[in-house]
């Protein structure tokens, strides 16, 4: 019985989290348009999540391109199509690896960052502060952070999956030696604009997602050094599940 | 409780009796579950966020640890009320950020970031941002904790020519009796929730209530026990547990 009613705790308390975050999203597409206004915050955020995530982003791009050439080559070898690599690289990274290990290195890098700075902010009463200057904190800070995470997703995947292809392009013609004419043109041949659209919609997806977890999970950081620290596993861990859920779901869609 | 305008009130007791709860649902920060809390003529408890919002306008408060944007250097931490509720030109902000950090003896450190300034001038500088919008009334929450004799001196005298050249109406929340005796025009001591005493300060000095004198006294033992509640102890050592 005691195992039925942990259960059932459990299942209550996830959709009262799942309601809290739904307010707390309409709460912040409320005050968006008034958000928008200051776009120059939004600026800022950008650097932060997405700027600030390029080196990683790039060096993971390069040798996941270089692992999916190299791979990739060993196999097609087998079956004599080794020229396909070029297609299997891209289409391998616009659809698939590029959004998903993007998603999950943002969630590791930006994620982290935004939880434990609003958790950190609401620790030392600044969230409280800007609420007694009669600043509304979703909008001041919130919302921009929100925004300039979710603008920068979709720009990391697409430069992950650049610099991907120039790994995979390096493994496969510089070293491997195929051929590169074949390697550029069966891939322009191979990939069509749905590829690339279902990777923009997953990261775009993805984006909002790990944002969200991210700015919720810091903004109701319980204000301790403790809460602040398990605000920013969670938002890893509910990141990296949430991810995957749903790039298991997007991708059936696309079917 | 009825909080004098134009006058400095201290809110005293000792730790864990509900000052700091009394100066959010004063704010509120914190809605009352029961009772009325009025301020400025607006019901607390049932006022909407727009209207409590308008509200905030016309107060200050002092965080207990200052509670500065750590990304805003402190020029930008006192401007930033103004840049949030005004459309004031860039020189103006200027010249009013600069006029209430030399209130506050700070104007030299404009350009520092809060991560440079001492517990005392992170106190201060939040104060020239709590009085930047020249509000009615102005809380203080456990202003002098932590703080050297010095900067608490400063802090102390701050509170009064604040309070008279500004015509504000101050609300200061403290557990540091000597200090707070000096400046504030009424006293209310708090125990266990409720107000056990009030009047001046030389009137709670001559107050006979037992919780008063150990309050004011600074005596470890009385009405607020030494000893947190606890089984007996003799029958506590004998017992064979072996944890709590």
């Amino acid at each position: 019985m005691s195992l039925i009613n942990d259960v059932r705790r459990n299942f209550v308390e996830a959709l009262e989290e799942l309601g809290a975050v739904a307010r707390f999203l309409v709460r912040m597409i409320v005050v968006t348009p008034s958000a928008l206004l200051r776009f120059d915050l939004i600026v800022q955020q950008i650097f932060n999540s997405g700027a600030l995530s390029l080196v990683i982003i790039m060096l993971a791009g390069l040798f996941v391109g270089m692992v999916l050439g190299l791979q990739g080559f060993t196999v097609l070898q087998r079956f004599g199509s080794e020229d396909s690599l070029g297609v299997a690289a891209a289409i391998g990274l616009l659809k698939e690896l590029g959004p998903v290990i993007t998603a999950l290195l943002f969630a590791g890098r930006a994620g982290t960052a935004l939880a434990s700075e609003l958790g950190l902010m609401r620790a030392t009463d600044q969230l409280s502060a800007m609420e007694m200057m009669a600043v509304d904190p979703i909008k001041r800070v919130v919302v921009p952070r929100f925004l300039g995470a979710v603008i920068s997703m979709p720009l990391l995947a697409a430069i992950f999956s650049l610099i991907g292809l120039y790994g995979a392009q390096l493994i496969g013609v510089q070293i491997m030696g195929v051929d590169s004419g074949s390697f550029w043109s069966q891939m322009r041949a191979g990939v069509s604009f749905s590829d690339i659209y279902e990777g923009l919609v997953k990261s775009v997806v993805f984006g909002i997602a790990c944002s969200l977890i991210a700015v919720y999970e810091g903004y109701y950081a319980v204000p301790t050094a403790a809460g602040v620290g398990r605000a920013t596993t969670r938002t890893v861990v509910t990141s990296a599940v949430v991810i995957l859920f749903f790039d298991y779901l997007l991708t059936s869609v696309f079917l | 409780m009825q909080i004098l305008p134009g006058r400095v009130t201290a809110i005293m007791g000792p730790s864990g009796t509900g000052k700091t709860t009394l100066l959010r649902l004063i704010t509120g920060q914190v809605r009352a579950d029961s009772g009325t809390i009025e301020v400025a003529g607006e019901n607390m408890r049932t006022v909407n966020r727009a209207g409590l919002y308008t509200l905030r306008r016309r107060m200050g408060m002092l965080f207990q640890n200052g509670a500065l944007l750590t990304d805003l250097s402190v020029f930008d931490n006192v401007a930033f009320p103004l840049r949030e509720h005004t459309d004031l030109p860039a020189r103006l902000i200027r010249q009013l950020v600069l006029t209430k950090l030399q209130a506050v003896g700070l104007r030299g450190a404009a350009a520092l970031m809060p991560s440079e300034l001492s517990g005392g001038m992170n106190r201060r500088v939040a104060l020239a941002r709590a009085i930047v919008m020249d509000p009615e009334i102005l809380l203080y929450d456990e202003p002098f904790v932590g703080l050297d004799p010095i900067s608490m001196g400063v802090i102390l005298r701050l509170i009064r020519r604040l309070n008279d050249t500004l015509g504000l109406t101050s609300v200061v929340v403290s557990h540091d009796v000597q200090e707070i005796s000096a400046v504030a025009d009424q006293v209310f001591l708090l125990s266990g929730g409720k107000v056990v005493a009030k009047g001046t300060p030389p009137e709670l000095r001559e107050n006979p209530t037992e919780i008063v004198r150990q309050f004011v006294g600074g005596l470890a033992d009385g009405p607020v026990p030494f000893h947190y509640p606890a089984a007996d102890y003799f029958s506590e050592l004998m017992t064979r547990g072996e944890d709590t």
